[in-house]
């Protein structure tokens, strides 16, 4: 026992590394949320009257609203009236290039291991970088333009192609789906817009990196993805946060719109600051990402690797509309601590022989929360439509919570839903064997957790696994079952 | 290499050694025998580092160490080796990963860089070819879905790959049909050389047929109660254990 005390006193000492705060100039709104401050947003952003009249119906549903209490979560009011809605770092209008970015900026970025420069010569990876509410730059546009691909913060998007956002913004989130939804809709002040043209495979990697920043702001952001008919994209999505002690609200949306026979690959690495070991701090992510298959043969993939947040409400879903579409989630969730983890996925299918694979696997230690929530809907059309879900949880000690609510609603009698379910310790003799081998405890558990994370981790771009799986070992570093 | 004194351990209140005594020198093959729940497996999880016994007396020292003052890692990259009785799965970690992870662990404890690629390739195709293993083995996960046979021969695969200095065998022969234990037999007898020590824990004479050891200690509750040479296999197996009662009190 002395010896798991030790450990567990390193887990306290372990520093999340990302903790550092960019003294950088912004330019933040007053406190609080009413429609001037909205109209305010909107003005910075020189929106036009649609985009405004939008977030106006999004607030005024958003007050008739009342927060979900369904979630496994248990947290202190949120003060909506508290929150900044809008912070920007202070900038150069539009900078054209790299050299006219402010250093502050890209030095943050660099600290990140997100180097706009080195990822534009070397990685072929696209970035878009969004700190506190504003876009900072999106790298390699050029080799996207040949191609038609359109990869910018949504505020360009609403200036330079404001048909193809109106046509999709809201289609597959409603500004009234959910609570936290509509706020987002109200007051979302800047994310990424993806378009790609019809019949292209987008040639690279799609990433946008999420920074909150300024202290009391709530970061907003939202993603419009949408894939035309035959096209192929992979988008990587990641975020993280300094340590404050106070909680910071995040509450994004993500829309995937896939046309026919096209497919969307979308892998998240969320690791925002969790707050520390006695549950103070962190950020309160609460999130909606939904795709719609709408498209014959379309295909919507979530890969999600969740380490970080106090408490994330989450449930990454797929419509299956169009016949034979196919929609996938595959997530690794990791709650250490008190974090406070409710996620999983929604699989609405409605169009004829469509597919949806679920594989979750949560993974709990310290005190923490880890609930796995998710629904399969066959509706009456959906003929022989086919789901396999699994969910598989394993604990690292005793104090922590595992928990599984999968909810299946199936309205026609050819479709056929498989849902398999394991909870499972890491034992102590896996540990030994491990020991015995020369391998510490600590490397042990790294290598037991990634090896039962492992069919996730493989659905994940190359070079984003080998980060996954770090942060993988980071975030249990010192739980012993 | 090896020097236990008087080592009395319990667990939970019940003694399970009493006052055990055993010295093995370098590049001895000693083979220890005796009827089950006699603390043969004990005195092997002893050695390795397991935790959950309570070391009631006496001492353990490995090359000139006290052996019961290190953890288990340190005691396995000082070159300790324990062939488990019940390997365990651990799944979606293939034996590749985890043989690196482990030979590298060891190095690094020696002030030795990681060992490339190319060069644990070479090891782990050198080994297998020795062994005459399947060469799909290194790409399942730990013992998961092997039988038990597989798991046999994976312990001594990974010896043979971590080249440990004192190797314990625990019952590595149970469950093995005959053509199995032959090879277990043949990669042991392999891995033979003049520093290394090797302890083979065995319930039956048969597996003594194909490793001959230079000595044979009886263990009967709790104790060695008799140690001879490598007649003294046959002899027990002709007599039986009850013969050893006599012995014993």
């Amino acid at each position: 026992m002395a010896n798991d005390d030790k450990i567990l006193e390193q887990v306290t000492n372990n520093e999340y590394k990302y903790g550092f705060y960019t003294d950088i100039e912004t330019d933040k709104a007053p406190k609080g949320l009413n429609e001037d401050i909205i109209r305010m947003i909107s003005q910075k952003k020189n929106e036009p009257e649609w985009m405004l009249e939008f977030r106006l119906d999004s607030y005024r549903k958003w007050l008739k609203m009342e927060e979900p209490e369904w979630a496994h979560i248990y947290h202190k009011p949120i003060e909506y009236q508290d929150i900044h809605y809008y912070a920007a770092p202070k900038k150069k209008k539009n900078p054209k290039g790299l050299d006219e970015v402010d250093p502050e900026l890209l030095d943050t970025f660099n600290k990140l291991g997100i180097s706009l420069e080195e990822q534009k010569r070397l990685t072929g990876v696209a970035v878009d970088a969004v700190m506190d509410s504003v876009s900072v730059k999106t790298t390699f546009q050029d080799t996207l333009q040949k191609h038609g691909i359109i990869f910018c913060s949504f505020s360009e998007a609403v200036q330079n192609h404001p048909e193809l956002v109106r046509k999709h913004l809201g289609s597959v989130v409603p500004n009234n789906d959910n609570y936290f939804a509509a706020l987002n809709s109200a007051v979302f002040t800047d994310g990424s817009f993806v378009y790609i043209p019809k019949g292209v495979r987008c040639p690279v990697e799609l990433s946008t990196y999420f920074r909150i920043n300024a202290a009391n702001t709530g970061q907003f952001e939202r993603t419009l993805i949408v894939g035309d008919e035959q096209s192929y994209v992979s988008y990587l999505e990641g975020c993280t946060a300094p340590m404050r002690d106070e909680n910071q609200l995040h509450a994004a949306i993500v829309e995937i719109v896939a046309l026919k026979d096209a497919e969307v690959k979308y892998s998240t690495v969320q690791n925002w600051y969790p707050g520390n070991e006695n549950g103070e701090g962190g950020i309160y992510n609460f999130v909606t990402k939904r795709g719609l298959a709408k498209g014959h043969n379309s295909k919507i993939s979530w890969t999600q690797v969740e380490t970080g947040s106090a408490i994330t409400w989450k449930y990454p879903s797929c419509v299956l509309l169009g016949d034979n579409s196919v929609g996938e989630f595959y997530s690794v969730a990791v709650t250490n601590n008190r974090q406070q983890a409710d996620t999983g996925t929604k699989m609405i299918h409605i169009g004829k022989n469509t597919k949806s694979t679920i594989i979750s696997k949560g993974i709990s230690a310290g005190y923490s929360e880890n609930s796995y929530r998710g629904l399969v809907k066959m509706t009456k059309n959906a003929h022989n439509s086919r789901n396999f879900s699994q969910c598989d949880s394993l604990l690292l000690g005793d104090k922590c919570g595992a928990h599984t609510w999968p909810y299946i609603k199936a309205q026609n009698t050819s479709s056929v839903v498989e849902h398999e379910a394991t909870t499972s310790k890491i034992s102590d003799d896996q540990l030994f064997y491990c020991n015995q081998r020369g391998i510490d405890t600590e490397n042990a558990i790294g290598l037991i957790v990634n090896g039962y994370a492992k069919e996730v981790l493989n659905k994940l771009p190359m070079e984003f696994a080998v980060e996954a799986q770090k942060l993988l070992s980071i975030s249990l570093e010192g739980s012993v079952g | 290499m090896l020097s236990i004194k008087n080592l009395s351990v319990s667990i939970e209140g019940k003694q399970i050694l009493k006052k055990l005594n055993l010295e093995v020198e370098k590049g001895e093959v000693h083979a220890i025998m005796g009827p089950n729940g006699t603390g043969k497996s004990t005195l092997a999880s002893i050695i390795a580092g397991r935790d959950f016994f309570d070391i009631d007396e006496g001492e353990v020292f490995y090359k000139g160490q006290n052996l019961l003052e290190m953890d288990p890692e340190e005691r396995a990259r000082e070159g300790i080796f324990l062939g488990f009785q019940y390997p365990v799965e651990i799944p979606g970690v293939s034996m590749n990963n985890f043989l690196r992870t482990a030979l590298n662990e060891q190095r690094k404890y020696h002030g030795l860089d990681p060992m490339s690629a190319s060069d644990f390739i070479a090891r782990m195709e050198e080994k297998k070819k020795m062994l005459d293993m399947q060469s799909n083995l290194t790409k399942r996960s730990v013992n998961e879905g092997f039988s038990g046979g597989e798991k046999k021969k994976n312990e001594i695969f990974q010896m043979a790959v971590l080249e440990p200095q004192l190797a314990i065998l625990d019952e590595t022969d149970s469950g093995l049909d005959i053509d199995a234990l032959k090879i277990v037999a043949n990669g042991v007898n392999k891995l033979r050389k003049p520093d290394n020590s090797t302890i083979v824990i065995t319930h039956y004479q048969r597996l003594l047929d194909y490793i001959i050891p230079d000595v044979v200690h009886v263990l009967y509750d709790g104790r060695i109660v008799k140690t001879g040479g490598k007649e003294l296999a046959l002899e027990l197996e002709e007599k039986g254990y009850e013969w050893l009662k006599e012995h014993a009190y």
